[in-house]
Order: C-alpha cells, then sequence, then structure tokens
C-alpha cells in the first residue's frame, strides 16, 4: 500500500524541474543537429579544397582531359611539373569495375531476393538471411584481400589457359568480387520491397491458373518495378564509393580502357593514392584528391537521392 | 469440337518445367553467394591457420667465460655468440656471401633471446646450452610448406645450400614449432617473424572507444528528439532525408573530412585513434540513429499515455518510461554500428593511420593503426610471410565480428519485450 501511495505524492524535484527540462530539450536540438552540421562540413570542406584546385587546373580540363599523372614537382622550375589532371580514365575506370559488379550482383541478388521472399520456408530463411548479413558485414579489405591475392592470379592463370593476356590488376578481379560484396544489398533490399507487394495480387494471379513464376515475372516483378531500381541504385552508389576492393587489386595504372581485363583505376583509389603519405595543401596534386572526392560525393548523392525518393513513392503506392 | 475440357493443356508440362527452372535459378543464387562466402573464408583460414604455429631451431651455444664482463653482462656480444654458434655447426661455410645467408637462418631477434636466457641464468655462463631461436621467415614458409621448391633448387629467398641447412637441423630434430604468442602480444615489424596485431588491436580498441562514446550519445539524443519531441514538418523532413543520404555517403568522403576539419582546422594529431574514432563515429552516426528512432517506435503509446496521465512532464515521460524499454533494441543497433566501424579502413587511411607503428599507443593522442589497416599494410608487402600474417590478421577480424553479430542477435532476442 505504502508503495502506490509513494507514487502519487508529489515529487520534490517536480517543481525545480522547468529549468533542466529546457537544458534536456536544448542537448537534444543540439545533438540532432549534429547530422546536419556532419553534411554541411563534408560539403563545405571538399568545396573549399575543390574550389582552390580549380584554381589552379581548370574544371574543363578536369573532367574532360584523357590522362591523369598527378605529379608534383621535385623544384618548382622544373619543366613538366605540373602535372595533367584528366580525371575521365578514372570516371571511366570507376565506371567499368562498378558495372562488372552490377552485372554479378543484380541478376544474382535480385534471383535470392525472390527466392527467399517468394519460395523460402521460414526454415530456409532462418538459416540463408544470416549468412547473406555476415557477407554484407564482412570488411571491404578482406574482400580486398581475397580479390588481389586469390582470385586475380586465379583470372590471370585461367587467362593463360586460354592464350589470353589479362593483367595481373585486373578490372575484372576487382568487379567480380565487388559483385559480391554488394549482392547482399540488393538481395536484402529487394527482398523487403517484393514483401510490400499485397497479396491480394498474387491470390487474383494464382487464381487465374498462372503458377508462381509466372505470377512472379507477370504480377509481382511490374507491381515492384520502381522499388527494385531503386535498391539497385543503392547498390550501384555503394559500388562507386567502394574503396579497399579498388585498392588492393584495381591499382593505380590510370588506362583510359573500357577493357575488363586490362588494368584500371578508379576515383577512390586515386584518392587514397594521393592522399597516403607526404600532403601538401598547396600543390595541385594534393588537391585534387578533393576535386575527386567532391565528384564522387555529387554522384553518390544524386544516385541515393533519386534512389530514396523512388523506394518512398513505391512504398506509399501500397502502404 | 469434342476437345475434352479436364483434360491437361500440352502447354502444362512446358509451364511446369519453366516454374522448376525459376525456382533452380533462385536456388543456384543462393548457393553462390554462400558458396563464395564459405571458399573465401576457407581459402583465407587455409592461409593463415600455419601463423599459429611458429618454427624454432635449436642452437647450441657456447657460453665462453671470456666473453663476459661480470659487472655488466648485457654488454656481452650476443650477436657475435650466435654466429660463432652457427659456424661451428657448417664449418665449411667461409665466403662472405655464405655467412651472410647462415645468419639469416635465425630471426635478428636471436641475439636478444639469448641475453635474455643470459640475464636470467648466469650460471650457466662457462657452459654449452642448447637453446631454441624463432626461425626466419623464410626458413618457417619452408617447413609450412608455403613455398614451392624453384626447379633451381632454392625456395624463396632461401638457397639450395641455405636448404642443405635447414636439412641438416632438421635431422638432428633441431627444428620445432611452438605456439607464436608474439603474433597476439608483439606489434607490427620488419620482420614478418616477429610482427604482431597487437599494437594494431590496442589502436583499434582506443579508436572504437571514442567512436562508440560520441556515436552512441550523440545517436540516442538525436534519435529521442526526432522521435519523440519535433513535429513532422519541413525541417524534420529534411533531417530525415539527410541522415539517410549521410549513411549512404561513401567511407572515404569521410575520411577526406576528417582530413579537413580535424587535422588541419581543429590542428588534431594525425594517425591518432582521437581522430580515427571521431571520424568512425560520424560514420557510424546514421546507423545508430535509425536503429535507435525504429527502437522507440516499437515502444506502444499507452506506456507515454499512461506516463503523461500521471502527471509525468514529456521528459519524464521520455527518460524514465521510453528510453529504458527502447534501449535493448538500442544497444543492439550499436552493437551493429561498432561492428561496421572495426572492419573500416579507407577513411582511416585518409588520415594517416596507416604509418608503420610498433608500440601499442599509450593514449588517444598517440600514434595508432588499426586491424584493418594492419592487414592492408601486410597483404601489400612482398614477403609471403607477411601475407600468411595478414590472413591470419583476418581470421581475428572475422571472429570478433561475428562475436559481436552473435551478441547482437542474442541481446535481440533475449531483452527485447514484446508488446
Amino acid at each position: 500500500m505504502t508503495e502506490r501511495l509513494r507514487n502519487f505524492s508529489i515529487s520534490k524535484t517536480q517543481s525545480g524541474s522547468k529549468i533542466d527540462e529546457k537544458l534536456i530539450s536544448l542537448v537534444l536540438i543540439a545533438s540532432s543537429l549534429v547530422s546536419v552540421g556532419v553534411t554541411a562540413g563534408i560539403v563545405l570542406s571538399l568545396l573549399f579544397e575543390a574550389l582552390r584546385f580549380f584554381s589552379l587546373v581548370p574544371i574543363s580540363e578536369f573532367l574532360f582531359g584523357l590522362n591523369w599523372s598527378p605529379q608534383t614537382a621535385i623544384r618548382a622550375d622544373q619543366i613538366g611539373s605540373s602535372g595533367s589532371f584528366g580525371a575521365l580514365p578514372l570516371i571511366v575506370g570507376t565506371l567499368l569495375i562498378s558495372t562488372i559488379a552490377m552485372i554479378v550482383a543484380a541478376p544474382l541478388g535480385l534471383a535470392s531476393a525472390i527466392y527467399l521472399s517468394e519460395y523460402a520456408g521460414t526454415r530456409q530463411r532462418a538459416f540463408i538471411k544470416p549468412v547473406l548479413e555476415i557477407l554484407a558485414g564482412i570488411p571491404s579489405v578482406v574482400y580486398g584481400f581475397f580479390a588481389a591475392l586469390v582470385v586475380a592470379p586465379f583470372i590471370r592463370m585461367s587467362g593463360e589457359g586460354f592464350g589470353l593476356e589479362i593483367a595481373s590488376q585486373s578490372a575484372l578481379a576487382a568487379g567480380l568480387v565487388m559483385g559480391i560484396m554488394v549482392l547482399p544489398l540488393i538481395s536484402s533490399l529487394s527482398d523487403d520491397i517484393i514483401s510490400v507487394v499485397p497479396d491480394e495480387l498474387r491470390q487474383a494471379s494464382f487464381g487465374l491458373g498462372a503458377t508462381r513464376s509466372e505470377t512472379i515475372i507477370n504480377i509481382v516483378l511490374p507491381s515492384a518495378f520502381s522499388g527494385i531500381a531503386g535498391s539497385m541504385l543503392l547498390a550501384a552508389s555503394t559500388a562507386i564509393g567502394e574503396t579497399m576492393i579498388v585498392v588492393m587489386a584495381a591499382g593505380l595504372a590510370a588506362n583510359l580502357s573500357a577493357n575488363p581485363l586490362d588494368a584500371v583505376t578508379t576515383i577512390t583509389a586515386q584518392i587514397v593514392a594521393l592522399l597516403t603519405g607526404d600532403q601538401e595543401f598547396d600543390s595541385a596534386k594534393t588537391l585534387s584528391a578533393f576535386a575527386l572526392g567532391l565528384l564522387l560525393f555529387c554522384v553518390t548523392l544524386t544516385l541515393n537521392y533519386f534512389a530514396h525518393k523512388i523506394v518512398k513513392s513505391y512504398r506509399k503506392k501500397y502502404e | 469440337m469434342n476437345r475434352n475440357f479436364l483434360a491437361p493443356s500440352p502447354n502444362l508440362a512446358r509451364r511446369h518445367r519453366a516454374e522448376t527452372a525459376f525456382k533452380w535459378f533462385g536456388r543456384i543464387s543462393i548457393f553462390l553467394a554462400v558458396g563464395f562466402l564459405v571458399l573465401m573464408l576457407a581459402i583465407i583460414a587455409n592461409m593463415g591457420l600455419g601463423t599459429i604455429r611458429q618454427t624454432n631451431i635449436a642452437l647450441e651455444v657456447d657460453l665462453q667465460q671470456s666473453e663476459f664482463d661480470s659487472t655488466n653482462l648485457a654488454s656481452a656480444d650476443f650477436e657475435g655468440l650466435i654466429k660463432s654458434a652457427l659456424r661451428q655447426n657448417f664449418p665449411q661455410v667461409s665466403s662472405r656471401s655464405q655467412k651472410r645467408q647462415l645468419y639469416n637462418l635465425l630471426s635478428i631477434e636471436a641475439p636478444f633471446t639469448l641475453k635474455d636466457f643470459v640475464l636470467e641464468n648466469p650460471e650457466t655462463i662457462g657452459t654449452r646450452i642448447s637453446l631454441w631461436f624463432i626461425a626466419s621467415d623464410d626458413v618457417d614458409m619452408y617447413f609450412k610448406g608455403n613455398i614451392a621448391v624453384s626447379p633451381a633448387g632454392n625456395v624463396g629467398r632461401l638457397s639450395k645450400e641455405a636448404l642443405e641447412w635447414v636439412k641438416y637441423f632438421e635431422q638432428n630434430n633441431a627444428v620445432k614449432t611452438f605456439f607464436n604468442s608474439r603474433f597476439f602480444l608483439a606489434g607490427d615489424s620488419r620482420e614478418p617473424e616477429l610482427a604482431g596485431i597487437f599494437s594494431a588491436l590496442a589502436g583499434t580498441a582506443l579508436s572504437l572507444a571514442v567512436c562508440l562514446i560520441i556515436s552512441f550519445l550523440i545517436g540516442i539524443l538525436s534519435a529521442i528528439y526526432l522521435e519523440e519531441f519535433v513535429a513532422k514538418n519541413r525541417w524534420s523532413d529534411f533531417v530525415e532525408i539527410n541522415i539517410s543520404n549521410l549513411a549512404a555517403v561513401p567511407a572515404i568522403v569521410f575520411g577526406l573530412l576528417g582530413l579537413t576539419i580535424f587535422i588541419n582546422v581543429f590542428g588534431m594529431p594525425r594517425s591518432s585513434p582521437l581522430v580515427g574514432g571521431l571520424v568512425l563515429a560520424l560514420m557510424t552516426l546514421p546507423t545508430i540513429i535509425i536503429a535507435a528512432r525504429a527502437a522507440l517506435r516499437s515502444v506502444p503509446h499507452s506506456i507515454r499515455h499512461a506516463a503523461l496521465g500521471i502527471g509525468a512532464t514529456p521528459i519524464q515521460t521520455v527518460f524514465h518510461h521510453v528510453v529504458p524499454l527502447a534501449m535493448p533494441a538500442m544497444l543492439t543497433g550499436a552493437i551493429i554500428g561498432m561492428a561496421r566501424a572495426l572492419g573500416e579502413t579507407a577513411p582511416l587511411l585518409m588520415i594517416g593511420m596507416v604509418a608503420f607503428i610498433v608500440d601499442a599507443p599509450d593514449s588517444i593522442l598517440a600514434p595508432a593503426t588499426a586491424l584493418p589497416v594492419q592487414i592492408f599494410l601486410w597483404a601489400d608487402s612482398p614477403e609471403r610471410a607477411f601475407i600468411e600474417k595478414a590472413s591470419a590478421a583476418i581470421i581475428v577480424l572475422v571472429i570478433f565480428l561475428i562475436v559481436m553479430n552473435l551478441a547482437a542477435i542474442l541481446l535481440r532476442q533475449k531483452m527485447q519485450k514484446k508488446f
């Protein structure tokens, strides 16, 4: 009885807590501003350093130049000291590796998602889902290690068997392993998307005599198309921004090539190469890393923005 | 016109075959994904498990009285003692290059092993003792069979001659493998046989501690604000879009942010776990906020109404009733965020946690490296023995990750209340 009464008695601290409550709400507001501040910090720091870079190298040369060799001069008066900063080989290399990754990941990831959501029973799901989560949780440095030391030599050796000349740091090795890395992302996002499709649609299709696969191909996938497209965009943006696999397996040769057997380099690999070791924040070489970073940020942000928008409007349609 | 409508359509068999094929396509994709994971982990484990054992060579050393100054035992020429002991085994070795190869059979740690032994057992001076010394990485790789014998008869950097000497030791039962405690207790080294992951682990632990404190605190507070207090308007939409976009910003961009803001603007020390932890915290913040908001949303409104109904202020309602109920799910989110931060490498390269660090950092301001960065550094080394070390470090990293994920799953199952 006494305990209950105590709960109803007016707390002594209650009257004095008005100021505390104000303080607490201020702290709450401040901490929610941190994430906005981080975004602002990213944009400002990239923009500031990139603008300094564009005062040294014209933006048109950066975006459309065909030659990337960021040399720094040992002496100021050295000939050819400026280096050349045409980012096109890096952009093409990034797209090449990401495309290979998506060619691997998109069909496999979508098929896994369809199987998980439409065919697998609860016991199968209970086993497969955690395995895919582990696959998604493995750090990219492990994938990079595997790509550089196991997959790349394997591809090179099998290429020799067919008389093909394959670079030891081929885009193919990096792209294949990156595809496996983004596969669980696609499968888990698409799984969520497919499970949003209302069951009435499936029942109606079954009622007309369609088999399960016909229902999936003719009813479920078209209904879920926009959502799946959104998850593919998210996966592509992850592939474009992935760093460790390409640093370890793709190398630094800035070749302008669309051949997956060649060695290419990517935006992220070059940022790492430019900023590890000595940095001088007044040289075009160091500053070019920030211009590359800004380019990467803009591309991934655009992809993410549209992906989220698509997925959100898709969910609204059915909920 | 007398078609039997009850007979199965001739198309049906084809449609059923298509159905089976479609189902198998899904099965095969999952099999490929799971198979790749198993294959990758098995290959890496196979490459790295050898690190647990380390090859040692027993050598008889003549501790002549004349070599030692009784007042200062540590000043003796231990390297010379080892070298002469090696030469005694192979009197035929004469040329300088041969001698160098002979000395290279043992790790450069050998003189220190001898010194420690003599300082502990001064009574052995004047006698012949037999002691186990760590073999060099080339010998280690030979015994583990990691390098094939070349047509010229050499194994990696071990020449044909050196191989004979190693075999001589083997025949005299002077080669043995011991548990490699150095790998877990030592820092990085230029010599693969002496390198360990301790300093990298210490750097990772300090960075993650900084990361956890900052991201958990800020993450949960901002989740509470966004979920419990703010009205749904354009501002809250903006913050929401901002957080989901932040979650998908490439890791390396956070590294660039850390480099410009924390190091160049605030002047924090490069390569330090403080900066590493801050960068990782900003990266994990979206994960933690999203998980914490989901946790708060799962607390039923009746709890809030009951608390408000008996006169609690909104702040009291949230902090006394809602947050404790949501805490297990919030912790689960935090553990998953930490597991992601544990394996993150690229942003740490940007802020200079990639240096050659031997000693474990003693504070969050000291230069340090991290376990995934150590893997990257070793994987980049030309020596085969460092590849083995990198694989072993990956095994350690993956074990940590699995333990953290299991902890998150258990926490989710055991602690979470069903409403």
